[in-house]
């Protein structure tokens, strides 16, 4: 008979680590279909990776507490943010992606794999797809332990599932991280059942058996299929063989260069996204929003627009006025025919000069005064940057009196179905959220905003509702990646860098999305050590990867109510593209070639390659004509380390074109090479635009820009025709690759056009 | 209401809407098409991309009374049955999708693009105009010239 959970049939752990009892895990529903559930196991490797871990962060989180107080009490600005002395490094013992693994150690063996009698491996993936491939990876992972064919694996994400705690939260570069062990350790578990069963049924000894394309082999030509065999392996308690990963030498899918599992898919329209699901009843909704952010409703006349054909319901939210229509269409024209009038938002007063004054206001001086050394200062503004992923926000909410149940792109199901409940009534497991693929997120989509909207306006209207905020309500009322003001300052003499002191100042970054939790979990005493969230996350992410001298680096946090969020590679985007700006200023004043001065002072070996490997494959020093040049950039984060070599034209500087990039990475152990080589690609289009001319203007409380006219995001005439990318050899365990590239392109960039042009860019984007 | 026909991916289609009702919503909302998609409303992102009588165009700016007695092709009417368009194939080849959202416009750009000028140079793909936000622009280019190079003469 197969089990109905966990409890006595799950493999038993290798480790010496306490195996979970059956009272422990929570009870698993829809059992009845499956034939074969294994529940994974922490591995001895991780369960020891996750003492190492937890052991290391505390002293850590504890140090830079102590070390808090020690910033000049008269430095505290007018402002009055909260501020911290980052100590530098900390990122170098603990990332914020390895923080996030060890919050999701306990919760690891609770990933399911399940085989059907039809022959599939299903991989129920507590995580989102937003294109960075996820889904291909782990199908990867699952195929490779499992000698299955690609083709025969499934993975499909996951409800909401409140059971894995923490492990549910798809961001800070984490999931290949934490799944890598785990999802491996299921599949070689689940191989090793499937022999066992093969070996019962024609009583060989299951050594003996072979396993390959989805099926069992023995030596005398007998062949059993997975499918088949699946019901059989469900009573196996102890395998005959060992249910050990393979060793990297006997590997034949990860590391071998695959297409996505859904491409084909996508390239005939079939793919699905929360717009596209046709649940009952859904009907076209669209929200009137005020004329400022946060602003709210003043008065309303919604008898023409009621009148209007098609619509079925006009109802009054926090956030708006929401229509409701037979088609997107009549729901638009009926909004437009609203008559509102609103009141102003609580930063209707400030532009975005307003807005830079109060970034600089809030920085402490810096504590090295340049009295006997020579020094560089430089400063920095960034501008606000919407996500802008290409399917706008999408929610489909079916609030009833006493249930309800939601589909969206969650990048955090469970916090949103914990918000959802709270807001409802409800209790908990009465809301569903059904994760569903989204169109990009770039950080958007750890927000649920639109499905809190549409819970509110389905439980208003008292039926169920397809919200679509459209393009111009995510570019005026979407999240943003906070703008952004920095100060440097860097002593040197003899050739030498002597001190380095970062301040960065950004208006306060949203992270009310479950990482606070998270991290708590993982041992980060956020309380205790006196520090904030974005501060943690600062601490936790923020690193210079070079000796140059004492390094300090500072976060600086002004308060206002605009929507801001995590934006693909958070502080590092804006941090670390400053610090390498510094870089190629600081060579010039030493006089040294800008390759070489960094080389010389990069910490760490692995990081001296990927950047040998641009200089050398991008030819770096060769000769430009006037008015182009190459630029240099380097980043490390998340166990990865990527360099980006371009080329620029800037012969007319208002339309610069990045001519040619040349790509190298070392992200440790590489899945699969082409979907890093598409999120290293996508990050050098990321760079081209926020440097070099997509950004967000504040007039008066208001985004000015509206959609993709005047956001203006890279499009084809953009992009560099020559893109080249160098993958190294890994250097250790797989490292976090979604946001790695962002900071180097960026940098690279801008250091191109400061060459090209003769020009020291100092804000971002440069032409906006 | 008035009453529209047109030929949608190859089978004649009536449809009760009122004249100027987008035919991106058309498609949408009223016969269950998603391929195209939403992501401006204003012609400016092109993620709905498809064609009227092999032309390229942006439905989410076009009247459906001006598709009448037309010929209407989203991205689920370009493969022949299970056989994937070239340009299709060459998407797959490049393994070109990330979040995938975008490309069934760029797709149906290509195409279009391609029966135009059957051997496009680089300066002829930097015309194209939608966006894709995950930064998929050097496989796309990519593809185009292995579509190109796949369906032309003598390949």
């Amino acid at each position: 008979m197969p089990p109905t959970g966990p409890g006595p049939t799950a493999e038993q752990p290798d480790a010496a680590e306490p195996r979970p009892t059956a009272e422990q895990l929570p009870a698993e529903a829809d059992t009845g279909r499956r034939r074969f559930l294994t529940y994974l196991l922490a591995a001895p490797t991780l369960t020891i990776a996750a003492r190492a871990g937890l052991d290391t962060v505390a002293p850590a989180t504890a140090r830079a507490a102590e070390a808090a107080p020690a910033a000049p009490a008269a430095a505290a600005p007018p402002a009055a943010p909260s501020q911290l002395l980052g100590l530098p490094g900390i990122p170098d013992i603990v990332d914020l992606g390895q923080a996030l693994q060890v919050a999701g150690l306990p919760t690891a063996h609770l990933l399911v794999l399940e085989i059907t009698t039809a022959g599939r491996a299903v991989l129920h993936l507590p995580r989102l797809e937003v294109g960075q491939g996820l889904t291909t990876t782990v199908a990867m992972m699952v195929a490779e332990e499992l000698d299955a064919r690609l083709s025969d694996v499934d993975v499909p994400l996951s409800d909401s599932r409140p059971d894995l705690l923490f492990n549910q939260l798809t961001g800070a570069s984490n999931s290949v991280r934490t799944l890598y062990d785990p999802v491996r350790g299921a599949a070689a578990a689940a191989r090793a059942r499937l022999v066992t069963a093969a070996a019962r049924r024609w009583s060989l000894p299951a050594e003996t058996l072979r396993t390959a394309d989805s099926a069992v082999t023995a030596p005398d030509g007998r062949r059993a299929g997975y499918g088949e065999l699946a019901a059989e392996a469900a009573t196996v308690v102890v395998p005959a063989v060992p249910a050990t990963p393979k060793p990297p030498e006997q590997r034949r899918v990860i590391g071998r260069p695959t297409g996505r599992i859904d491409a084909r898919d996508i390239v005939t329209g079939r793919a699905k996204y929360a717009g596209d699901l046709a649940v009952p009843g859904a009907v076209p909704t669209v929200v009137a929003r005020p004329t400022t952010i946060n602003g709210t409703l003043a008065s309303l006349d919604a008898s023409a627009a009621r009148a209007m054909p098609g619509v079925l319901a006009v109802v009054t939210v926090p956030t708006g006025v929401a229509v409701l229509a037979e088609t997107f269409d009549q729901a638009l024209k009926a909004r437009d025919a609203l008559r509102t009038t609103w009141n102003p938002g609580p930063v209707a007063a400030l532009s975005d000069p307003d807005i830079r004054g109060k970034l600089r206001a809030a920085h402490a001086p810096f504590l090295i005064p340049p009295l006997l050394t020579q020094y560089v200062d430089g400063e920095f503004d960034f501008a606000f940057v919407n996500h802008a992923p290409m399917e706008v926000l999408t929610a489909v909410a079916d609030v009833r009196p006493n249930r309800a149940e939601l589909w969206f792109a969650a990048q955090t199901p469970i916090v949103a179905q914990q918000t959802l409940a709270a807001e409802l009534g409800l209790p908990q497991d009465a809301v569903t959220v059904h994760v569903v693929r989204g169109g990009g997120s770039f950080g958007r989509r750890l927000f649920y905003d639109a499905a809190l909207e549409a819970a509110r306006i389905s439980r208003a209207a008292g039926r169920p509702v397809k919200l679509m905020w459209t393009r111009n309500d995510d570019m005026r009322h979407g999240r943003m990646r906070p703008a952004s003001h920095h100060r440097v300052r860097a002593t040197y003499g003899l050739g030498q860098v002597l001190s380095y002191e970062h301040r960065a100042a950004t208006v306060m970054t949203d992270f009310g999305h479950g990482l606070g939790e998270a991290l708590t979990a993982a041992g980060f005493q956020l309380s205790v050590a006196g520090l904030s969230l974005a501060q943690a996350f600062f601490l936790l992410s923020q690193s210079n990867p070079y000796n140059v001298g004492i390094p300090t680096q500072l976060l600086a946090e002004v308060p206002l109510k605009i929507p801001t969020g995590s934006w693909r590679s958070v502080y590092s985007g804006t941090v670390r593209v400053a610090d390498e700006i510094m870089m190629d200023e600081l060579a010039r004043r030493l006089g040294q070639d800008p390759v070489a001065f960094r080389r010389a002072r990069l910490r760490e070996p692995a990081g001296r390659t990927v950047l040998d490997t641009v200089a050398r494959a991008g030819s770096w020093g060769r000769a430009m004509p006037a008015g182009q040049a190459q630029g240099i950039g380097y980043h490390a984060e998340n166990g990865g380390r990527a360099a980006y070599l371009v080329e620029i034209d800037a012969t007319d500087p208002k339309q610069p074109r990045v001519t040619k990039a040349v790509i190298a990475a070392d992200v440790g152990t590489v899945i699969n090479p082409t979907g890093l080589e598409a999120q290293l690609t996508g990050a050098l289009i990321d760079g081209i635009s926020v440097i070099l001319q997509a950004g967000n203007h504040i007039d008066r409380g208001a985004v000015r820009e509206g959609s993709f006219g005047d956001f203006h995001y890279a499009r084809q005439r953009h992009t560099p025709p020559v893109v080249e990318i160098h993958l190294l050899p890994p250097s250790g365990p797989p490292g976090g690759a979604g946001e790695l590239g962002v900071p180097a392109a960026s940098a690279a960039v801008a250091n191109a056009y400061a060459r090209a042009t003769g020009t020291s860019p100092r804000s971002f984007p440069i032409n906006f | 209401m008035p009453s529209h026909t047109f030929v949608l991916n190859g089978r004649p289609v009536t449809v009760e809407a009122p004249d100027d009702m987008p035919l991106l919503w058309v498609l949408r909302d009223k016969l269950g098409v998603t391929g195209p998609k939403y992501g401006c409303g204003v012609g400016v992102c092109r993620a709905c991309t498809s064609h009227l009588d092999g032309e390229e165009i942006q439905p989410c700016t076009v009247a459906v009374k001006d598709c009448a007695d037309r010929r209407v092709t989203t991205i689920e009417g370009l493969a022949d049955g299970d056989t994937l368009h070239p340009v299709q194939e060459a998407w797959l080849d490049c393994d070109v999708a990330q979040c995938g959202f975008c490309q069934p416009g760029q797709i149906m750009t290509a195409v279009a693009l391609l029966r135009r000028n059957p051997a496009p140079t680089d300066a002829d793909i930097d015309q194209i105009q939608n966006i894709c936000r995950c930064g998929s622009y050097p496989r796309i280019r990519e593809a185009i010239k292995r579509a190109a190079a796949m369906t032309a003469p003598g390949s």
